[in-house]
């Protein structure tokens, strides 16, 4: 059980800044998601945590303890790591019992602790194996059997799921999930799935180039993402950018996309220049009496629901509509979008403009 | 008919049946006719044509372990009937033992020395390849060269230094100044052997054991080791194997206490010129360390412990 805190944590490899200045604050017996692109620094943002890697600068709190010069040993944590790293010259049970081995823990006890967390994992039938004759799923949960076994502060998991076949993912993230709420212990987990992301994670961090870009509950940020990167990084498919040249008024209700007004949650900053309106696919609809315009480039057909996507004067979108909604490629459409979730970003810097909608989720006074 | 792509057709395989048969014999030749030879006695051995069906002696064994002298007939007379079976076999030639020969000795150097320097060169390179393959070495890429420089050239290249100096230091003829030698010529290849070994072992496990609560040290002994035993091994065997049979450097630098075998051997000699079954008995002796341990470490030897306990 763990609060754990990131104060300003930096990273430098040589010339290269894996992590630039990422601050987030983990409440205890959080499943919390570090996630982003490959390269975006969240797998070096856990090793700094779990005290794999030094940190150039910054802090790190368990339990407001500073730990960041502290050995891993000394944390108290557990780590799984994305290829299971099961020490292949020992079994199933040798590789569970191997941490409380470490701590010098009676051979009863030891066996005692084997055998509950094998029934915990399923994986009773298994302990005498060696371990390089088991199937991913299996040193999966052997992986986090070792990890559990010692019932630390906290677990650290990189991309635990990542080596596992795609359809067996999904049984194992839920698996992964119910046992994080067993057993209460905070969870930080990277991952660069969007979607597991949001499934699994009670908060979710996005990085991108080292710089935490976003830090939220899953839908705060799937509905206010704070940068243009949050909003084409999460959802599938990902927001719409409108993109126009522009002013918009602190206290302004609509923009002006070429003649055509479109309704927006009142604006509380000013912006002008390159802008853009963000839009999620499910928020746009069909509807003739509309004054924006496009035509239908092309139709994908997902069963109860269609993914369309239109040509308009400010770039190509795609509309999540129901599959009764006629929609021939070709045809001519009027565009209405959901006034209440829309998000207005500054193109350049990438920022979203405060809104009265967004502005609790943002942060802005 | 059907034929597969990847099962070898009969034809194949006959003809790599034999084409592994040929190789066989032309590495088994050489082999079979020392062998032999050591059982032949001193006449036999030197027939021509050569005899390859001939009565076995052990005279070759018995000239190799012991040093003789030839008595009259008087002396023969005095001493009554041969004690022992070597006893008889050495009579037969008109001759009585007086005692063992240096053989044992030189075999027990060659064991100290090789056994030694194996020891060192794979100690001292399996702590330098893991500092080399796992931490920031300042001019690392450099050391790497300057060390695999060390076998650009023969060592014998640079014997005569080394005779010098050893002289100067009073290395000269002794088993450390044999051990050290053979280790700083093995140790270059000890290194690059191993660091390749060791660079293939994922440090996942190593952080694995870090944040299981083992330091740095006891991750590297509980968990890399076992997993470079393969490396090791292979290893431990490359440097024996050029220790034991090193030949040049012996010669030059080693005369009495620390002569090992290998410039011993030739020096052999019977009654009446070179005893050659007592040579090729000693060279089949010598051979059968290095085959015990090749064999006990074989197991090592084939790759694929590691596989399956990580995906790649």
């Amino acid at each position: 059980m763990a609060r754990i805190e990131i104060r300003n944590l930096r990273k430098e490899f040589g010339d290269f800044t894996a992590v630039q200045s990422s601050s987030f604050v983990i409440e205890d017996g959080e499943f919390f998601m570090l996630l982003g692109p490959s390269g975006c620094g969240k797998t070096t943002t856990l090793r700094m945590m779990a005290g794999l890697e030094l940190p150039t600068s910054g802090e790190i709190f368990i339990d407001n303890e500073e730990v960041s010069q502290k050995r891993a040993s000394e944390r108290d944590i557990a780590f799984v790591f994305q290829m299971f790293a099961l020490y292949p010259h020992m079994n199933v049970r040798k590789n569970i019992s191997y941490p409380l081995v470490s701590q010098g823990m009676k051979r009863a006890q030891v066996k005692e602790k084997v055998a509950e967390v094998s029934r915990i994992l399923g994986i009773e039938d298994i302990l005498d194996r060696p371990v390089s004759g088991l199937s991913g799923g299996d040193r999966q949960r052997v992986a986090l059997g070792r990890a559990i076994v010692r019932e630390p502060k906290a677990f650290f998991m990189d991309e635990p799921l990542g080596a596992l076949d795609a359809e067996f993912r999904e049984h194992m993230a839920h698996e992964l999930r119910s046992l994080h709420d067993r057993m209460g212990a905070t969870t930080v987990y990277v991952t660069h799935d969007q979607l597991e992301a949001m499934q699994m994670g009670d908060k979710i961090v996005v990085m991108n180039h080292g710089v935490v870009e976003q830090f939220g509950v899953p839908q705060d940020i799937y509905d206010w993402p704070a940068t243009m990167f949050v909003a084409d990084f999460i959802g599938s498919p990902p927001m719409n950018f409108l993109k126009f040249e522009g002013a918009v008024e602190k206290g302004g209700t609509s923009i002006d996309l070429g003649g055509a007004f479109v309704e927006v949650p009142r604006l509380l900053e000013d912006a002008r220049g390159q802008l853009a309106l963000g839009a999620r696919p499910e928020h746009i609809h069909f509807d003739d009496a509309a004054s924006y315009r496009g035509k239908i480039t092309a139709t994908e057909y997902l069963g109860t629901t269609q993914i369309v996507s239109v040509d308009t004067p400010h770039g190509a979108l795609k509309a999540r509509l129901s599959s009764e909604q006629p929609a021939r490629v070709g045809d001519a459409v009027g565009l209405r979008f959901d006034k209440r979730t829309l998000t207005v970003f500054d193109a350049g810097s990438g920022r979203a403009l405060f809104s009265e909608a967004n502005r609790e989720v943002l942060g802005h006074g | 008919m059907s034929f597969s792509v990847t099962e070898p057709s009969a034809r194949q395989k006959l003809f790599a049946g034999v084409l592994v048969l040929v190789y066989a014999l032309v590495t088994i030749m050489p082999l079979a006719w020392i062998i032999a030879t050591g059982f032949k006695t001193p006449s036999d051995a030197i027939a021509y044509p050569p005899k390859v069906v001939f009565e076995p002696s052990l005279e070759g064994y018995v000239n190799l372990f012991t040093t003789r002298t030839r008595a009259s007939a008087e002396t023969l007379e005095s001493l009554g009937e041969p004690q022992t079976w070597y006893d008889s076999i050495v009579r037969k030639n008109d001759m009585v033992i007086v005692g063992p020969s240096r053989y044992g000795e030189r075999f027990l150097n060659s064991v100290i020395i090789g056994f030694g320097s194996t020891f060192l060169s794979v100690f001292l390179g399996t702590i330098a390849a893991y500092a080399f393959s796992r931490f920031k070495v300042p001019l690392k890429d450099d050391l790497m060269f300057f060390i695999l420089s060390t076998r650009m050239m023969p060592p014998i290249a640079v014997a005569i230094p080394i005779f010098l100096m050893y002289r100067e230091l009073g290395l000269n003829d002794t088993h450390l100044g044999m051990i050290l030698l053979y280790t700083a010529v093995n140790l270059s290849l000890s290194v690059w052997l191993l660091k390749g070994f060791i660079d293939e072992i994922p440090v996942e496990y190593e952080e694995a054991a870090l944040i299981d609560g083992y330091t740095r040290f006891q991750a590297f002994y509980k968990v890399v080791l076992p997993q470079a035993a393969t490396g090791i091994a292979s290893t431990a065997i490359f440097c024996l194997i050029f220790a034991w049979n090193e030949y040049a450097f012996a010669v030059l630098l080693t005369s009495g206490t620390a002569q090992t075998a290998p410039p011993f051997i030739p020096t052999i000699i019977g009654v009446g010129g070179q005893d050659w079954p007592a040579v090729a008995a000693g060279a089949t002796l010598f051979l059968v360390p290095v085959m015990v341990f090749t064999i006990l470490l074989r197991k090592h030897l084939l790759r694929g412990i590691t596989f399956g306990a990580v995906r790649k």
